[in-house]
């Protein structure tokens, strides 16, 4: 493999050391695996109509772990050295000294691949994208006399893994990524309000950004700003919510997504974890968690334990199917990984994590749905969310709402936040939209301080009953 | 081991030569190392152990007005050599910035004092087993818990901050960190709550038996809540909470945010906009304070700054390139404030329970609802139901919102203060918000 990095070409330490280490290091345990990361990225920032930031990093290094039946031992390192690797590995042996294990050797194989082996960084020039982020600039302030603040941002990353089991057994990754957000502040009469939109994902810049359709990025943050300027107080208690299809899935991944990961059903901590099998959701709600849809921000080839990735059920039909697995949960839960093990880089231990996470279309229209609401609201743009996954209360907190008042969407209402219980939100759902959407491409999800790029998707949904964190009574 | 002075220093300045050599008229470099030991424990049980030796430089380069920056793991020469040819490569290519600059000469800190953040003391991860034995047994009491984890860690750190006008300093840190989290279950509810402690100093860390203690019976305590209506009632926040309003009003007078203007306290300085009695300081010389220091991150030196005095907002938080676009002198603060606190108040903790016939203690807050721009705020919130100065009953899935612009101007603090974090607060009541429930 040509294009790989060679992780061992500029250290004093040969492949086939390496190996034996890791083989020596493993060979009483159950799992484990030296995983190697080399990283570059880069950003640039555009601020208050000028490049503020151009940094590049590159970051190296490799994280070494052994399991024994529910211990972990974990050791990382930037320096990829003879001495730093039995360094690790006297640290492994000391922590799991008095336990016995048989490896698990078992990998699924798979040839698939869902994005090609490019790194975005070096597909554009510096000065061609300083050139766009300042057409960005210009094009907003042009359009717009009450803008008062553009900002705009492109990142961009390249990241090679490889993962070395017992017995020399190799698996490796190129994964690139990238993202381009905007966001814009307006202020009209003393009033200031932002707007922010992005997208992103596996693939070069060049898709995002052909034929000037990064203006239809621009559009969209003026126009969440605009709509925002003109916003009223949103209402507070219980009522009726429309959910837009697309980005407010982060409902699904708050509301259900975390709390079907294996570690905390394992734990039995998650509100979920004594419901397999049982009617979480309403009929007709699916809900799936894929990783393998081709250049998506939250899909895989291999997740970071070399597991290929695949399209996980988690709810069909309302019925809780299948929790998301890295090796460790699945081998204590006596089942297989469902390639979701991921961490935010070598510095971290692997967690069970989301990839794409999407709630797949049912047959009734938006139209529909807010005709049938008296007194609620129409969400359609959301700041991020978070979950306490052992009561199961969530939060979303929305970006872009408007009332409904007796099936007419009404005034935008200010940004607020909306409360949930995850088990029982499901089963609030009376509607499911024939218009599910992808989200434009920039989650991160946060789990233990561990930051991974994730995706969502759903149609439009319509749920009885949720509480909307407003200020007028 | 934590690499020494001597090793940093000499990365640092193999860098500020390169770059120069390059053709970089300026230039800036961090280089740290930091190695952090961790024992995780489950249910009585060792679960994980993890150490992180982790190295990192930074390099900032300057031609003229045109800047860019560079930051690597790998400090092979090989490797640096690269990255600070792309460096002065990517500031070439950069277009100018008038503001761009290092700090003026006459304010980088001239002298380095000793605050006592580095405790040499090495806690073997034996040790770290014993102190989590300790804290899990203690928290293990109780039938209703039905999961423990807590975790111990070690962190040691040295770093250098150099740059062409010549300034050249670090100095080494420590932190000792147990934190535990707890679930308890009942028939109607399974609820989850934590403690922490983290001090420079291990001796000063918080007893173990303590801190499994409490962090049992702040859980326990949690069981079954209940929702209850939506109205307008007066919020006390637990201090873990009130420290959080503190920093989002630090984001808030950021020299960034206020120079960008995007801050819902821009053009507020000489302007009331607390209540009278509130003080807000920022005092980087504690000694062993959790957010000390000599210089921020551009070795600027930091003096306390008396932020807030009797309502009254004083001083925005100013770093060199804000500074210049402003028009105002850095006053240390890149990277953010140190130990950021409120004064105490004037009232006991009970006092302020009693204040008020009905009022809700927030004992934990989750989503971003922060909205600096605008001064919105709303967020969902855990705690309990306060009658008559007694706590009733737990709440939870209720939401709590109101604008910092108002919120601000109704605080009440107790005289709790401690100094558990980097930045506290006292028990703080804000009248005129609306919660959300039923």
């Amino acid at each position: 493999m040509l294009s790989m990095n060679n992780f061992f070409e500029k250290s004093d330490i040969s492949r086939s050391e390496a190996e034996n280490i890791v083989s020596d290091t493993l060979s009483k345990c159950d799992d484990g695996e030296l995983y190697l990361e080399n990283t570059k990225s880069e950003t640039l920032l555009l601020d208050d109509n000028k490049i503020k930031n151009s940094s590049y990093n590159s970051d190296l290094g490799f994280g070494f772990r052994a399991i024994s039946d529910e211990i972990v031992a974990y050791s990382h390192s930037n320096e990829i050295s003879k001495n730093s690797l039995r360094q690790s590995s006297e640290n492994l042996k000391s922590t799991l000294k008095s336990v016995k294990g048989t490896y698990n050797h078992e990998i699924p194989k798979s040839n698939k691949k869902y994005y090609d082996n490019i790194n975005p960084i070096e597909q554009k020039s510096l000065n061609e994208k300083i050139k766009i982020l300042n057409e960005v600039n210009n094009y907003l302030r042009s359009k717009d006399n009450n803008i008062k603040q553009v900002t705009a941002n492109f990142l961009g990353e390249q990241k090679s893994v490889e993962i070395i089991r017992s017995g020399g057994e190799s698996l490796t990754d190129v994964r690139p990524l990238i993202r381009f957000n905007v966001s814009v502040m307006l202020e009209k009469n003393g009033r200031k309000e932002s707007g922010v939109y992005g997208v992103g994902g596996r693939q070069s810049y060049d898709f995002y950004l052909k034929d000037e359709n990064w203006k239809s990025v621009c559009d969209e943050a003026l126009r969440i700003a605009s709509v925002n300027l003109e916003s009223k107080p949103a209402p507070a208690g219980e009522m009726k919510v429309v959910l837009g299809p697309g980005w407010p899935a982060i409902l699904i991944h708050e509301a259900v997504g975390h709390g079907l990961e294996g570690d905390f059903n394992r734990k039995k901590t998650s509100a979920f974890h004594n419901l397999m099998g049982q009617k979480v959701a309403s009929e007709g709600v699916t809900i799936v968690d894929d990783g393998t849809i081709d250049n998506r921000r939250g899909s895989l080839t291999i997740d970071d334990e070399g597991t290929p990735t695949e399209k996980t059920v988690l709810i069909e039909n309302g019925i809780l199917k299948n929790f998301m697995q890295d090796r460790l949960n699945a081998r204590l839960m006596k089942t297989r990984s469902t390639g979701s093990g991921r961490r935010e880089n070598y510095r971290h231990i692997v967690l069970p994590r989301m990839r794409n996470t999407m709630m797949l279309s049912g047959n009734q229209t938006q139209d529909e749905m807010i005709k049938a609401v008296d007194k609620g609201i129409f969400a359609v743009s959301f700041g991020g969310g978070q979950v306490d996954i052992t009561s199961g209360k969530f939060v979303f907190n929305c970006t872009e709402a408007y009332e409904i008042v007796n099936g007419k969407i009404g005034s935008p209402i200010k940004g607020a936040t909306l409360i949930g219980d995850g088990p029982s939100s499901l089963k609030e759902v009376s509607m499911v939209g024939n218009d599910m959407m992808m989200d434009p491409g920039i989650g991160t999800c946060g789990k233990a301080g561990q930051g991974v790029p994730v995706g969502v998707a759903q149609p439009s949904i319509l749920i009885n009953k949720m509480t909307v964190g407003g200020t007028k009574l | 081991m934590v690499k020494d002075q001597e090793f940093l220093e000499k990365k640092a300045s193999y860098c500020l030569g390169l770059a120069k050599k390059l053709g970089a008229t300026e230039s800036s470099v961090i280089v740290n190392n930091s190695v952090s030991e961790t024992v995780n424990f489950r249910n009585k049980k060792l679960d994980e152990s993890n150490r992180s030796d982790d190295l990192g430089i930074s390099i900032t380069t300057y031609i003229g007005k045109k800047k860019s920056s560079i930051s690597s793991s790998n400090l092979l020469d090989d490797n640096l050599n690269i990255l600070i040819e792309k460096c002065v490569e990517a500031t070439k290519n950069t277009p100018e910035d008038e503001f761009n600059s290092l700090p003026d000469k006459d304010l980088l800190a001239k002298e380095v004092k000793d605050l006592s953040l580095y405790d040499d003391t090495h806690i073997e991860n034996d040790q770290k087993i014993d102190y989590l034995k300790k804290l899990e047994l203690a928290a293990s009491n109780d039938k209703k818990i039905v999961n423990t984890e807590s975790s111990f860690t070690q962190n040691k750190s040295n770093f250098i901050l150099a740059n062409t006008e010549g300034f050249c300093a670090g100095y080494k840190t420590s932190s000792f960190t147990a934190s535990s989290v707890i679930v308890a279950k009942d028939e109607k509810s399974m609820e989850r709550d934590y403690e922490y402690s983290s001090k420079c100093f291990f001796k000063d860390l918080d007893d173990a038996g303590e801190l499994g203690k409490q962090a049992a019976d702040q859980t326990i305590r949690k069981l079954s809540p209940k929702k209850i209506g939506s109205e307008k009632i007066a919020i006390i926040f637990d201090k873990r909470i009130a420290k959080g309003i503190l920093n989002t009003f630090a984001s808030a007078i950021s020299s960034s945010a206020i120079s960008r203007g995007t801050s819902f306290l821009k053009d507020k300085v000489n302007q009331k906009i607390f209540s009278d009695s509130i003080n807000v300081l920022d005092k980087p010389d504690i000694i062993k304070g959790l957010g000390s220091r000599n210089f921020d991150k551009e070795g600027v030196k930091t003096d306390t700054l008396k932020l807030v005095e009797q309502g009254v907002l004083k001083h925005y938080l100013i770093d060199t390139y804000n500074g210049k676009k402003l028009n105002l002198k850095s006053n240390g603060r890149f990277g953010g404030t140190s130990n950021l606190y409120f004064e105490n108040g004037n009232i006991s903790f009970k006092d302020l329970l009693n204040s008020k016939s009905k009022s809700l203690y927030i004992t934990e807050t989750i989503g971003h609802g922060s909205n600096i721009v605008t001064g919105d705020y709303s967020v969902g919130a855990t705690g309990f139901l306060v009658e008559n100065g007694e706590f009733k009953y737990p709440i939870n899935e209720i939401t709590i919102a109101g604008n910092f612009k108002d919120m601000f101007q109704h605080i009440t603090l107790a005289n709790d203060l401690e100094f558990k974090y980097a930045t506290n607060s006292p028990t703080m009541m804000i009248e005129g918000m609306v919660v959300a429930g039923k």
